[in-house]
């Protein structure tokens, strides 16, 4: 015996999320099998689709209208124009992101004072964008260096933005630990838990509120690192905005990131009220099966847990997210053994410029139109074995801004394909 | 974070990572300790993990576990001189910052060892806090003592004046109820019904009604723990006569404590001498054939993964790759779905249960287990009540000091539970389970408790 199930999916990144999203809407019975978590909680939160066509040309204002001319080993002109669309509409549907009303890219400004192109965006940055015209006021927390509200908003100015942006630092009510952990601001947001202010104990909402409003002259929005509350975001903005008559916006920042978590968890309950099976925790190592996967294996500490279903799904990651390894001989793809195309020599995987154009970033798999990964001799690899995110190649993500628009649109596409072949 | 600068950027394509080339390699001679550097280096300080702690979540003096494990290691490993922080007596041993870390860096075995160290250096013997942690730790004494005269013990636990002097003089909270004794024993229960050689006639009858063959090799090893044998009997006997129905041959081999209370507490010596006996027994039966099943998920997670990551004892590898949680066996070994879909239960436990998955679970990959095969049983429901840790921890909240900060963490799951359909809780952790009947007054029971009605018929 195994443990079974119709649909398997290695991997519970936003790829593989979707992919088991989309294979269990379409009614087939799914489990997956994840190792650590995704990296989204290393992402700023923010749904990119396309920013910059792979030449750098950019911001694009359309993103569907230029997927057309990317290049045909790019993962969305595999998938096509149409399945990104389809797949985003399913991200709409179990999401509460904003954006979804236009084609175009919204500008975000990010916790550096950059603005950035990107498709879909949490509520919670929606009174930040950079497309409004009124005058905007960032705060920042003494303690938290990572974002440095005047900086930001001296960047911001600099971009040219069309209205006036300040930056001021205060300190955090209750004046937490210089490391704080993000978690923490959060949860003492979401239970308005008591925090020492001038030796009285005061809730967390309201005193961060009379701390900031002296501060705001005449911008109507303010904006504040996305810490926000976790379980009750929603009610601890909503809570400063009457508290403090303003717009509250969050500003995504980097890892570890509060909306890439929430929004993990999100589409994990999206996942099991769509009945699927979710298991995470411990690697898939191993697999048996010719040009077939007939069943996976678990690792348990020494222990191997066998799994069997019909259509597979590989959505382990990139480089990052550990779906594709190298060593010094080589990089590969350390499941099923699919082939990675690289060169032999490794001093041609990366640019000596840091920020050069560096191969390693595109490394990924290669796959026929229905996503099956392909052997050096350009043959599927395994029949009912499909590949989606960034164990993909043929993108870069970075450069492009087209990393979680990827994998949504790949893993839909293998999750519904997957599921069409078991119903 | 906006990817323009996100780390790829000095991503270094062939630096080491732990992976299959990660091996712990002892330095110091003489010692337990083992040094850790590569996994260390391979933090690349993303605190990916410090999202996961739920002590630094409500605890604005604990430094969270990038600090304890990676960080901690490099200051060790550059000055001679630096001792261990005493935050590091603050970590529940939760073990959730282990699933989180995309690197793969060994996070609670560092904390385990650093603790350890911190306990056997760095900490006054004569303390108080000392003592009260080795006692807590050393639950298996106390319970083997009070289950000599249970009655005497349930009421002198839970003795208003004895439990006010407790905590004046020791630190253990009077909040609590202590967790009733059983007047009989799970091993009394098992000597009294015949031990294996009753065991082996279930089985092979069972075997012969489900048509398998009389010799089928069908035999596990169980790992009862404390709580099960001294406090929660029910549990052994529902997995006793599940594996029985299912015609497995249950043997009861000698066993101690599993440790998991002395990781917590930095006592790694009491929990080596406790592991020993554990491994030597096992280990016997394993080569024979059998297969450790454990019902409690922090004694499975310390067989399977804390034994050979902290001790080196002959066959501890071997007992690890055979230990398995007692539904997870057989979810693998037998059709459980099949025989769930044409079950139901009545009598007290066709209820709704709010089930909540221990921390120590989580990492075996079995939170979502009981959710998911109870799905399909009639007469049941089982809703999960979220992720949030109960904040127990084994002995954390056991301690004056650390009691408030165990029922904040836990105050998310008790609203939880009070907001899910049911108000019988299920949780396959002992002390989850106390920590659960504590903020809301349920009673639990183990997923196996339920199984074993459904199927076993008892
Ligand atoms: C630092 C950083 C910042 C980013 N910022 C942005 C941004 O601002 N906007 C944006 O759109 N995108 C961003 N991205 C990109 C985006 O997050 C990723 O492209 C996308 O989320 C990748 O999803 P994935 O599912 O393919 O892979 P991952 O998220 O890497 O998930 C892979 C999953 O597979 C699991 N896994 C790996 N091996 C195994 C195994 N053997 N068995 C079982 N499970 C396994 C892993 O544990 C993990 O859960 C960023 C990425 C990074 C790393
Ligand atoms: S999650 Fe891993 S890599 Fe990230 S800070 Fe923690 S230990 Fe380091
Ligand atoms: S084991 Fe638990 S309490 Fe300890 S550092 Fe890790 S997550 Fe925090």
């Amino acid at each position: 015996m195994a443990i079974e199930s119709e649909v398997l999916v290695v991997g519970g990144g936003l790829a593989g999320l979707t992919s088991a999203l989309a294979a269990a809407r379409e009614g087939a019975e799914v489990r997956l099998v994840s190792y650590k978590q995704s990296t989204l909680r290393q992402a700023s939160g923010l749904v990119d689709l396309l920013g910059y066509t792979p030449d750098g040309d950019g911001p694009l204002t359309d993103p569907y209208e230029a997927i057309p001319d990317l290049p045909t080993e790019h993962p969305y002109s595999t998938v096509g124009v149409d399945t990104v669309r389809e797949a985003m509409d399913l991200f709409d549907d179990v999401t509460d992101y904003a954006g979804g009303h236009t084609d175009t890219n919204a500008l975000v400004p990010t916790h550096g004072g950059t603005v950035k192109p990107t498709a879909r965006y949490p509520r919670s940055a929606a009174a930040g964008l950079a497309s409004d015209d009124r005058d905007l006021l960032l705060v920042g927390f003494d303690s938290m260096t990572d974002f440095d509200a005047p900086h930001a908003a001296a960047h911001l100015e600099a971009a040219g933005v069309p209205f006036d942006v300040r930056g001021e630092t205060i300190r955090f009510p209750g004046d937490l630990r210089a490391d704080a952990k993000v978690t923490r601001y959060a949860k003492l947001l979401d239970t308005n838990g008591g925090v020492a202010v001038r030796g009285r104990e005061r809730p967390a909402r309201e005193a961060l509120a009379q701390r900031v409003n002296p501060l705001v002259d005449d911008e109507q929005r303010v904006g504040f690192p996305a810490v926000l509350g976790d379980d009750d975001h929603a009610g601890v903005r909503a809570a400063l905005e009457s508290k403090m008559g303003v717009d509250v916006f969050e500003v995504p920042m980097g890892p570890p990131s509060l909306p890439g978590l929430r929004l993990e968890d999100r589409l994990f309950a999206a996942l099991d009220a769509a009945g699927a099976s979710i298991e995470t925790g411990n690697p898939v190592v191993d697999y048996d099966g010719g040009g077939r996967v007939e069943r996976v294996y678990v690792e348990k500490n020494g222990a191997e847990i066998p799994m069997t279903a019909d259509q597979y799904v590989l959505a382990t990651g990139g480089l990052v997210g550990k779906g594709v390894e190298s060593d010094r001989e080589g990089v590969y793809e350390p499941i099923f053994d699919c082939h990675v195309p690289h060169s032999d020599d490794r001093y041609d995987w990366f640019d000596t410029d840091a920020f050069g154009d560096h191969p390693f970033a595109g490394f990924g798999l290669r796959t026929d139109d229905e996503l099956r990964p392909l052997g050096t001799d350009e043959a599927v690899e395994f029949e009912n074995l499909r590949a989606a995110g960034s164990v993909l190649g043929g993108y870069d993500f970075a450069a492009e801004k087209s990393g979680s628009g990827v994998s949504i649109a790949t893993g839909y596409a293998a999750g519904t394909s997957a599921a069409a072949e078991v119903r | 974070m906006s990817d323009a600068e996100s780390p790829d950027t000095d991503f270094e394509p062939v630096a080491p990572n732990t992976g299959e080339d990660f091996e712990p390699t002892e330095v110091f001679p003489d010692s337990d300790d083992f040094d850790l550097r590569p996994g260390a280096d391979s933090c690349y300080k993303c605190s990916i993990c410090d999202t996961n702690c739920p002590v630094a979540e409500v605890d604005d003096d604990f430094p969270g576990p990038k600090f304890q494990g990676p960080e901690q290691w490099r200051l060790k490993q550059t000055d001679d001189d630096y001792e261990i922080d005493d935050s590091v007596m603050d970590c529940s041993n939760c073990m959730r910052c282990d699933n989180a870390c995309p690197s793969g860096v060994p996070l609670s075995q560092m904390h385990n060892t650093a603790r350890g160290e911190y306990v056997s250096e760095q900490m006054d013997k004569t303390s108080v806090e000392y003592w009260r942690n080795r006692i807590l730790a050393n639950y298996r004494t106390s319970a083997w003592f009070a289950s000599k005269v249970p009655r005497l013990a349930n009421f002198a636990m839970n003795f208003g004046p004895a439990r006010w002097v407790m905590e004046k003089t020791m630190g253990i909270t009077s909040e609590r109820d202590f967790p009733e004794f059983a007047r009989q024993t799970f091993r009394e229960w098992w000597a009294d019904r015949g031990g294996a050689d009753e065991s082996r006639r279930r089985a092979r009858e069972a075997r012969e009604r489900r048509g398998e063959p009389a010799d089928a090799d069908k035999k596990v090893a169980y790992f009862h723990g404390c709580y099960s044998n001294y406090n929660t009997p029910e549990v052994g006997k529902a997995m006793v006569r599940l594996y029985e129905h299912f015609g497995y041959e249950v043997v009861a081999p000698e066993q101690k404590c599993s440790g998991t209370p002395m990781f917590a507490n930095g006592m790694l010596d009491d929990a080596r001498r406790h592991a020993e006996v554990n491994v030597s027994s096992m280990s016997d039966l394993v080569e024979q054939g059998y297969d450790a099943i454990a019902s409690c998920t922090s004694c499975s997670m310390a067989l399977r993964q804390e034994y050979p990551e902290l001790f080196d004892i002959d066959g501890i590898e071997e007992v690890a790759a055979n230990t398995f949680e007692a539904v997870e066996y057989l979810r693998i070994h037998e059709d459980l779905r099949g025989a769930i879909r044409e079950a139901d239960v009545d009598g007290d436990l066709a209820d709704e249960f709010a089930y909540h998955a221990p921390c120590h679970a989580r990492n075996q990959g079995l939170d979502r287990q009981a959710v998911e095969l109870f799905r399909e049983l009639d007469g049941v429901g089982v809703e999960d009540v979220g992720e949030s840790c109960s904040g127990i921890s084994g002995t954390y909240g056991w301690k004056e000091e650390k009691y408030e900060k165990s029922m904040e963490i836990g105050d998310e799951m008790f609203d939880h539970m009070e907001h899910a359909e049911g108000d019988t809780g299920m949780t396959e952790c002992p002390t989850c389970a106390m920590q659960m009947e504590h903020g809301t007054g349920y009673d639990i029971r183990h997923p196996l408790e339920l199984l074993s009605a459904a199927l076993a018929g008892e």
